[in-house]
């Protein structure tokens, strides 16, 4: 296996784009990306989405994207795994590139949310549940991390309260990110008093229903040190998976899945949670945050939620997360969001992040959670020296 | 949901009808063929009691399509007494008198309407034990 690089980024705001398709926002995130890297033509693209059948009636993203992109010709496909599809699409690249298939390829997240009304998104995110056993009883993707919540506030002795740092650092962090759709802070109290979607869930503890595209390109890192690229190692790429439904868990609030492909990763990686410098987590709810926390290795079970309450996921504290404004803050496209991440967390290891950079950082971990924790792939990506 | 779908799952979403691994015997629901625990085939039927308590819950506010005219209603994981978890709704209860680890019972109820002309869906929910049925197993 070859060593694999992250030679360019791209991304488009996330935002509620009505005057853009699919097509257009995959594209100019694409384009942004070959730009950054210096690359003309890839030799194949992988687009990870979720929802674009149920939302725009749009399949076959693949050829759909590339030809949009200026790339007609060249091998493109669709990747999904519910709201870690972006993550399974830069693995797809990944190996493509480990493998010695090809020399360049980009890889695309995209995901256009807002072309249904809520009440369509949501019964089209339930999809990343089980359809008869969960879609079917009137759960909403919302109510099975509400189940998760209420469960570990009930196990570990938490009020809602306890979670509103998450939210707080989110935001916080999201200020200086021209990306993110949130850039204003949340306070502790207007956490508290934020409205119920599906209890204890409330809207603060929510990412919000959204469009973007985020892509990067990847090279042998061998071929970026020749060519003099600014690269970003993928020292880490390991997926796990678990039951889709929540109920079929033996201890739903294990995360076994992440806890198997952060484990993954560090044995690829040769490092442990002591040695990451900061994290991208599936913050797509406080309750995943905690979850992914501890699932990580950077928290005991039962203790991902304190972190939150000592400062410790803060730029300045032991662990920083959501450097950029996370799920919560900068935006859940679902199927674009692994790419934000890999975007994010390579703008920090090249010095990048502006007034969010971690000074000095040089290992990062970004992990996508597909579903309540059904499918999930973690990423660890580290600074090359030239 | 898909008419066939429907009828397909027919037996254990009308009555909990579940499966038993003739290996480990393991209680599996919903039934699945090949037993999650030991891996070997497991397709005999096997009747759940319905009987368990409540290991987690929720209030939907926002439902997705097809669910608002029912919202706010409250969704749980019930602990079934034979072992699996099951997600459903809970009835027959206000959503301020739910905790966790109260008794359940599974009961066959209207789940919803697919419009005038549509299919009326039935399944499972679980309402409170009945005090009578407690005290007389």
């Amino acid at each position: 296996m070859r060593d694999v690089s992250i030679v360019g980024i791209g991304q488009i705001p996330v935002r509620e784009h009505w005057a853009r398709s699919l097509q257009v926002m995959g594209a100019d995130a694409v384009r942004l990306a070959l730009q950054d890297a210096g690359v003309e033509r890839p030799g194949a693209l992988y687009v990870g989405n979720m929802l674009s059948g149920q939302i725009s009636g749009q399949e076959n993203l693949g050829a759909l994207v590339a030809d949009h992109a200026g790339l007609r010709g060249i091998e493109a496909l669709k990747v999904e795994a519910a709201c870690a599809s972006g993550a399974a699409a830069l693995r797809v690249g990944y190996i493509a590139v480990a493998s010695g298939l090809h020399d360049a390829v980009v890889v695309c997240g995209v995901e256009k949310m807002t072309d249904a009304l809520v009440d369509e998104t949501t019964a089209a995110l339930v999809s990343a549940a089980d359809a008869v056993y969960e879609g079917e009883q009137g759960v909403s993707f919302v109510a099975l991390n509400a189940l998760l919540m209420q469960r570990y506030m009930h196990e570990y002795g938490y009020t809602r309260d306890a979670f509103a740092g998450f939210a707080v650092n989110a935001h916080r962090n999201a200020l200086h990110n021209p990306n993110a759709m949130f850039r204003r802070a949340v306070t502790a109290e207007a956490f508290h008093r934020s409205k119920m979607i599906a209890s204890p869930v409330s809207l603060l503890d929510s990412s919000a229903i959204a469009d973007g595209a985020a892509a990067v390109v990847l090279t042998p890192t061998e071929l970026a040190r020749a060519h003099g690229m600014r690269a970003v190692r993928i020292a880490a790429s390991a997926a796990a998976t678990d039951s889709v439904a929540l109920h079929e868990r033996d201890e739903p609030l294990a995360l076994a899945a992440a806890r198997q492909s952060a484990l993954g990763a560090y044995a690829q990686a040769g490092c442990k949670p002591a040695d990451i410098d900061f994290a991208e987590l599936h913050d797509a709810f406080t309750i995943m945050t905690a979850l992914s926390l501890e699932a990580c290795g950077f928290a005991e079970r039962g203790e991902g939620a304190r972190l939150a309450m000592v400062d410790a996921i803060t730029p300045a504290g032991r662990i920083p997360i959501s450097t950029m404004g996370g799920l919560k803050a900068r935006g859940h496209p679902v199927g674009a969001t692994g790419l934000y991440q890999a975007v994010e967390a390579t703008l920090q290891l090249r010095g990048e992040a502006g007034d969010n950079q971690i000074a000095g950082c040089r290992i990062g971990l970004v992990q996508n959670i597909g579903g309540s924790g059904a499918n999930v792939i973690t990423h660890i990506l580290e600074r090359v020296g030239h | 949901m898909r008419n066939a779908s429907y009828w397909r799952t027919g037996p254990q979403r009308m009555s909990l009808m579940g499966e038993v691994c003739p290996h480990c015997h393991a209680k599996l629901f919903p039934p699945r063929d090949v037993c999650p625990k030991c891996g070997a085939p497991a397709r005999e039927a096997y009747q759940f009691s319905g009987r368990g308590t409540v290991y987690s819950f929720s209030t939907l506010y926002s439902a997705p399509l097809g669910w608002a005219e029912y919202a706010p209603y409250v969704v749980a994981l019930v602990k079934l007494e034979e072992g699996p978890l099951v997600t459903a709704q809970l009835t027959d209860v206000a959503p301020t008198e739910v905790a966790i680890g109260m008794p359940v019972e599974m009961v066959t109820r209207k789940m919803r309407a697919e419009g005038e002309s549509g299919l009326i869906q039935y399944g499972y929910k679980f309402r409170p034990l009945l005090q009578e049925a407690a005290a007389h197993p």
